[in-house]
C-alpha cells in the first residue's frame, strides 16, 4: 500500500484485494466476540479532520480508529478555529505538530486530500472530497457486492443519479472496474459529465433498459436543489424516468442486490419498499463500513512509524 | 547617458554596434565608439525591441502584499518589458481618473518600465453601467485600452456601448471573455480530466460564444476590439474568421496558454489555476499556429501575482493567476521560435510592435534604428535557465514555471537609453 | 506471503520430513499423557502461517493414539503483535475457533519455533479476547532459545541451541511442499 488514501483511481488490483480480503479476515476475527476491539494501533493517535457535516462517515472512522485502540481526536472544522480564516495548511501543521500518524479528511474542495499529503508526514485518508471520490465507499461497496455475490470478477453495476456531482460514483467507477466489474452508468444527460465518454463504462439514459442486465444496482443520492438548476425539471419527473420503486425492482434477476450509499431521499430517487427489501444492502454496508475502514487504517498505519 | 552596446544582432542579423544617446538610438554600425561611453559587450547576443506587455496585474493599489508597481516593473524590465499596461481591477478599482493617474505616476517614480494604466469598463468592474472613459483618456495616464479584466462585459447592450463610445477616444475595449452563467463555479478546463478529477468544469464555448457575440458588435458598430487571453482552438477559428471579413479585432494569448496544459490539474496545485483555465495540447498548438500566422496578434502575460496565502490552499479556493513578465519571452523561444514557428522579427512583431500599437504607445514597439527611442533588450538564445521561484523580482511566488528549464536569458533592457537591467540583473 | 523456502547455500538440515513425524508423535504421547482426564476438554489451536497446520497434525494423531476426538482452531496474531512498526503491514491470515468456543477448555497454543517469546504473547492477548480457557499451554516443534520475556513451552519437539546470527526455518507439506527444519548460517 501507499502511504496515503487519496483516490481509488489509485489503487491496483492487488492493493484493492489486499483492503477486502484485510476486511474479510478482520471481520472474521471479531465475529460473535463481546469485545470488538484490537490493540493494533495503540499508542497511534488518528484526527477525524472534517470540514463537511456528515456524521454517518465520521463515526464509521471513530469507531474503526478505536477498535483498532487508536487515540481519536475529532476536529470539525465548523466553531474551530477554520471557521476563523485558518489555513487547510496551517490545520494541518498544527494536527501534525500535536502528534497525528493519520489524518481522516473530509472536505467540500476536490483535491483537498492531496493538497494535504504534501503538507504532513502522517498518512491521509479522503473520506470524501468535492466532486472527486469517496475512495472507502467504494472499498466498502466493493466488500459488499463479494460478500453478497461472492465475487467482483464479471458483475454487472448499474450507478444510477447524479454521477456529475457524485464522488461516491467516481470511486465506483474506478475501484469496480478495476477489481473486473462492468459497470454501467444510468442518468439524464445533464447529470452526466462531460468527458465521461473517456471511463471505462458504458452509459445509458435508460433506466427500464439497463435493470434487466444488473446484477447491482447502486442508486446515487439526488439533491433537490440540482432541480433549480435546471439538471432535471421536476422531482417528479426524476423518479418516473430513474428512481427505482417496487416495480422496478421487479425485473431485477432474481439475485440482484440493491444499494445506496446514503443517506437516502426515500421517495426520490428509492422508493421505502425498495430500501427495506430483502434484495437491499443498505444498513449491510454501514456495517461493512467499519471492518473497511479498520483495513484501510491498519494497512496505511499498521507499518510505518 | 551614453552607452555603446558592441555587437549585437539586431533581430537576429549580423553583429553591430549601437550608439545610444539621449534616449535615442544614435548610430548603428559598426566599430562605433564615443568618448566616456559605457560599454556593454552583446557579443552572441540579440537585440529586440523593448517588449511591451498588453495584460499585467500590478496590484497596486490594494494588494500590496502581492506585488507594487516597483516590484512588478522591476520584474518586467528584467523580462525585457520596456512598457506594461496595468490592470484596472486594483482596490480601489482603476475606473476613475484619479486612480489611473495614481497608478501612472507610481510607474514613473519606479522608472523602470513605463507602466499604462488600462482603465475600467465599467463602474467598479461590476458590469452595469459605464466608467468615465473619456475622464480616465484625458488624463496625465493617457488611457487607451480599457477592460474589465477578471469579469466579462457580459451585457451585450452595454459591451456595445463600450465599444462605440471608445471610438471617440482612439480607444480599444479589451474583454475578458466568459459567458459567466456558463462558468459558475467554473475550476478548469471542462472535458474527460474535470470529469475525473472532480473539478467544475469551463467550457471552451464560454470564451467563443463571447468572442462570436463581440466581433459582431464591432463590425456592427465599426469599432476596435481586443481579446484577452485566448485559449481555446475554437477562439482561434472565430478570430481568423472576423478577420477575414475585415473586423477590426485584435487578440493576445499569454504564455502559460501557450505552454502548459489542463494535465498540470492533476496536481491538484493551485499555482495551475488560472482563468481562462490551461486547456488541451490541441489548444495549445492551435495557440501556436494562431500565434505564428498573426491571427493572434500578440503575447500577453496576464503577469497575475498572489500572496501565498491565496494560492497555498485547496485548489477551490485558490485565486486564479500566475506569474509571467520574468519567462515570457522564454516561453515564447521554446514554443515558437525554437520549432521554426516564428523567426527574431516575428518575436519582436508580436512581443513589442503589435502591442504597443494596439495600446496605442508612439514610444514604443519601434525600429532598432537611428533616431528612434532607445527601448531594446538584449537576449542570450543560447542561455538556459532553470527557473527558482525564489530568484524572483516579483513580490509573489506563484509562477508555474518552478523547476522547469527555460531558454534564453534578458541581459540587459534599456528604457529611453538607461539600463534598467544589466548581466542579467536589475540596476538599482 | 509464505516464508520463503528458497534453499540457501549456508543451509543445514537438521530434520527430514521421517524425523518431523516422529516429533509430531511424540508430542502427541506427551499431550495425552499429561491433559489426561482434559482430553475432552483440549483445542489445539495453531498460531499462523505453520502452527496451523501444525495443530491439524497433532490433533490427528492425538486423536490416532487416543480414539478420543480433538478440536482445532487458528488465531491469527497480526492485530496483536507489538512489532508492527518495526516489521511492516503483512496480509491477516484465518482466526477459526471450534463451533463450542475455547471458555472452560484446554487451550493448547501450538506454533513452530518458539524464540523471542512476542509471537506467544500476542497469541495470549488474542485468546483473551475471544474467551476464557480454563487452562492454557504451549506447544512448539523447536525451542531455539533467546526468549526475550518469560514464557516456556510445555511440550517441545526438539531443543535447538542456536546463535542469535542464525536463523531457524520450518517448512511443512501443507505450506511448503515437504516437512524439514533448516538452520541457516548468518542473516538471511
Ligand atoms: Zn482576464
Amino acid at each position: 500500500m501507499k502511504r496515503h488514501l487519496l483516490e481509488a483511481a489509485d489503487l491496483d488490483r492487488a492493493d484493492a484485494t489486499l483492503v477486502l480480503d484485510t476486511a474479510a479476515q478482520i471481520d472474521q476475527a471479531l465475529a460473535g466476540r463481546e469485545v470488538k476491539k484490537l490493540p493494533t494501533l495503540r499508542g497511534r493517535t488518528v484526527v477525524n479532520l472534517f470540514y463537511e457535516d456528515s456524521t454517518r462517515t465520521r463515526i464509521s472512522f471513530e469507531l474503526a480508529a478505536k477498535r483498532l485502540s487508536a487515540d481519536v481526536i475529532n476536529f470539525s472544522a465548523k466553531g474551530s478555529s477554520v471557521s476563523k480564516g485558518e489555513s487547510l495548511k496551517d490545520t494541518a501543521l498544527t494536527l501534525e505538530a500535536m502528534g497525528s500518524d493519520a489524518i481522516v479528511v473530509r472536505h467540500s474542495a476536490s483535491g483537498a486530500p492531496h493538497r494535504l499529503a504534501n503538507w504532513v508526514r502522517g498518512s491521509v485518508v479522503n473520506a470524501g472530497d468535492g466532486t472527486h471520490e469517496h475512495p472507502t465507499q467504494a472499498l466498502l461497496d466493493a466488500y459488499t457486492i463479494r460478500r453478497r455475490l461472492g465475487r467482483l470478477d464479471g458483475v454487472r453495476v448499474a450507478v444510477v443519479g447524479d454521477v456529475l456531482h457524485s464522488r461516491v460514483a467516481r470511486s465506483n467507477v474506478w475501484l469496480l472496474t478495476t477489481l473486473g466489474a462492468e459497470v454501467t452508468l444510468v442518468a439524464p444527460p445533464t447529470l452526466l459529465p462531460v468527458g465521461v465518454g473517456s471511463w471505462p463504462v458504458t452509459v445509458s439514459y435508460d433506466l427500464d433498459a439497463v435493470l434487466p442486465k444488473a446484477d447491482v444496482v447502486m442508486m446515487l443520492r439526488v439533491q433537490l436543489e440540482r432541480m433549480n438548476a435546471s439538471f432535471f425539471p421536476s422531482a417528479r419527473e426524476y423518479s418516473r424516468r430513474y428512481g427505482l420503486d417496487a416495480v422496478r425492482m421487479a425485473a431485477l434477476g432474481d439475485d440482484a442486490i440493491v444499494m445506496h450509499p446514503g443517506p437516502m431521499n426515500r421517495g426520490m430517487e428509492i422508493a421505502a419498499d425498495v430500501a427495506d427489501s430483502v434484495r437491499s444492502t443498505i444498513v449491510e454496508q454501514v456495517g461493512n463500513g467499519v471492518s473497511v475502514r479498520m483495513a484501510v487504517l491498519y494497512l496505511l498505519l499498521g507499518g510505518n512509524a | 547617458m551614453t552607452t555603446i552596446v558592441k555587437g549585437a544582432r539586431v533581430l537576429g542579423g549580423d553583429p553591430a554596434d549601437l550608439l545610444l544617446e539621449d534616449g535615442r538610438i544614435a548610430a548603428v554600425g559598426e566599430r562605433l565608439s564615443a568618448t566616456g561611453a559605457t560599454v556593454v559587450d552583446a557579443d552572441g547576443l540579440v537585440a529586440l525591441p523593448g517588449l511591451v506587455d498588453l495584460h499585467t496585474h500590478l496590484r497596486e493599489p490594494g494588494r500590496e502584499d502581492a506585488e507594487t508597481v516597483e516590484t512588478g516593473s522591476r520584474a518586467a524590465a528584467l523580462g525585457g518589458y520596456t512598457a506594461v499596461h496595468a490592470m484596472a481591477n486594483t482596490d480601489p478599482v482603476a475606473d476613475t481618473a484619479g486612480v489611473v493617474e495614481q497608478v501612472w505616476r507610481l510607474g514613473q517614480q519606479a522608472g523602470l518600465v513605463d507602466v499604462v494604466p488600462v482603465g475600467a469598463v465599467t463602474v467598479g468592474l461590476r458590469g452595469e453601467r459605464l466608467a468615465e472613459l473619456g475622464a480616465m483618456a484625458d488624463s496625465a495616464a493617457r488611457v487607451r485600452v480599457f477592460s474589465d479584466d477578471g469579469h466579462c462585459v457580459a451585457d451585450p447592450a452595454l459591451m456595445r456601448r463600450a465599444l462605440e463610445y471608445v471610438k471617440a477616444l482612439d480607444g480599444v475595449v479589451a474583454q475578458h471573455a466568459e459567458e459567466p452563467r456558463l462558468t459558475v463555479g467554473a475550476q478548469m478546463n471542462e472535458g474527460d480530466r474535470s470529469a475525473r478529477l472532480g473539478l467544475t468544469g469551463w467550457p471552451a464555448a464560454a470564451e467563443e460564444a463571447v468572442i462570436a457575440r463581440d466581433v459582431l458588435l464591432a463590425q456592427h458598430v465599426g469599432a476596435r476590439l481586443h481579446v484577452c487571453h485566448v485559449s481555446t482552438a475554437g477562439s482561434v477559428e472565430i478570430l481568423r474568421w472576423a478577420k477575414s471579413r475585415g473586423v477590426q479585432v485584435t487578440a493576445e494569448v499569454t504564455p502559460h496558454h501557450l505552454l502548459l496544459t489542463e494535465a498540470c490539474a492533476e496536481s491538484y496545485d493551485p499555482v495551475f489555476k488560472v482563468n481562462p483555465p490551461l486547456r488541451t495540447d490541441e489548444d495549445v498548438h492551435a495557440l501556436r499556429a494562431g500565434l505564428a500566422d498573426g491571427t493572434i496578434d500578440a503575447v500577453a502575460t496576464d503577469h497575475a501575482p498572489h500572496a501565498v496565502e491565496d494560492k497555498e490552499s485547496e485548489w477551490a479556493s485558490a485565486r486564479p493567476g500566475m506569474l509571467g513578465l520574468e519567462q515570457a519571452l522564454s516561453v515564447v523561444l521554446q514554443t515558437l521560435v525554437e520549432p521554426g514557428l516564428l523567426d527574431w522579427a516575428g518575436v519582436a512583431d508580436r512581443m513589442s510592435v503589435r502591442p504597443a500599437a494596439i495600446g496605442r504607445l508612439d514610444g514604443h514597439g519601434r525600429p532598432i534604428a537611428p533616431g528612434e527611442p532607445a527601448n531594446l533588450l538584449l537576449l542570450d538564445p543560447a542561455a538556459r535557465v532553470t527557473v527558482d521561484p525564489a530568484a524572483l523580482a516579483s513580490r509573489s511566488r506563484n509562477t508555474p514555471y518552478a523547476g522547469r528549464e527555460l531558454p534564453g536569458r534578458v541581459v540587459a533592457t534599456f528604457l529611453r537609453g538607461e539600463a534598467t537591467v544589466l548581466d542579467g540583473k536589475a540596476v538599482e | 506471503m509464505a516464508g520463503s523456502p528458497v534453499p540457501v547455500p549456508e543451509s543445514t538440515v537438521l530434520l527430514g520430513p521421517a524425523d518431523v513425524a516422529r516429533v509430531v508423535d511424540r508430542m502427541a504421547h506427551q499431550l495425552i499423557e499429561k491433559a489426561g482426564d482434559s482430553l475432552a476438554d483440549l483445542v489445539l489451536v495453531g498460531i499462523p502461517t505453520r502452527g496451523a497446520p501444525l495443530a491439524r497434525r497433532l490433533a490427528a494423531r492425538v486423536e490416532a493414539f487416543s480414539g478420543a476426538r480433538v478440536d482445532t482452531g487458528t488465531v491469527d496474531i497480526t492485530l496483536y503483535r507489538d512489532d508492527l512498526r518495526l516489521r511492516g503491514v503483512r496480509a491477516l491470515e484465518d482466526t477459526v475457533l471450534p463451533p463450542a468456543g475455547v471458555d472452560g477448555r484446554l487451550v493448547v497454543l501450538v506454533d513452530d519455533v518458539l524464540f523471542s517469546g512476542r509471537s506467544v504473547r500476542a497469541a495470549l492477548d488474542a485468546l483473551r479476547d475471544l474467551g476464557r480457557p480454563r487452562a492454557v499451554q504451549l506447544a512448539v516443534l523447536v525451542d531455539r532459545g533467546h526468549r526475550e520475556l518469560p514464557i516456556r513451552a510445555d511440550y517441545v519437539g526438539k531443543n535447538l541451541p542456536t546463535s542469535r546470527a542464525q536463523k531457524v526455518r520450518v517448512h511443512l507439506a501443507e505450506t511448503d511442499g515437504t516437512d524439514e527444519v533448516l538452520v541457516t548460517e548468518g542473516a538471511g
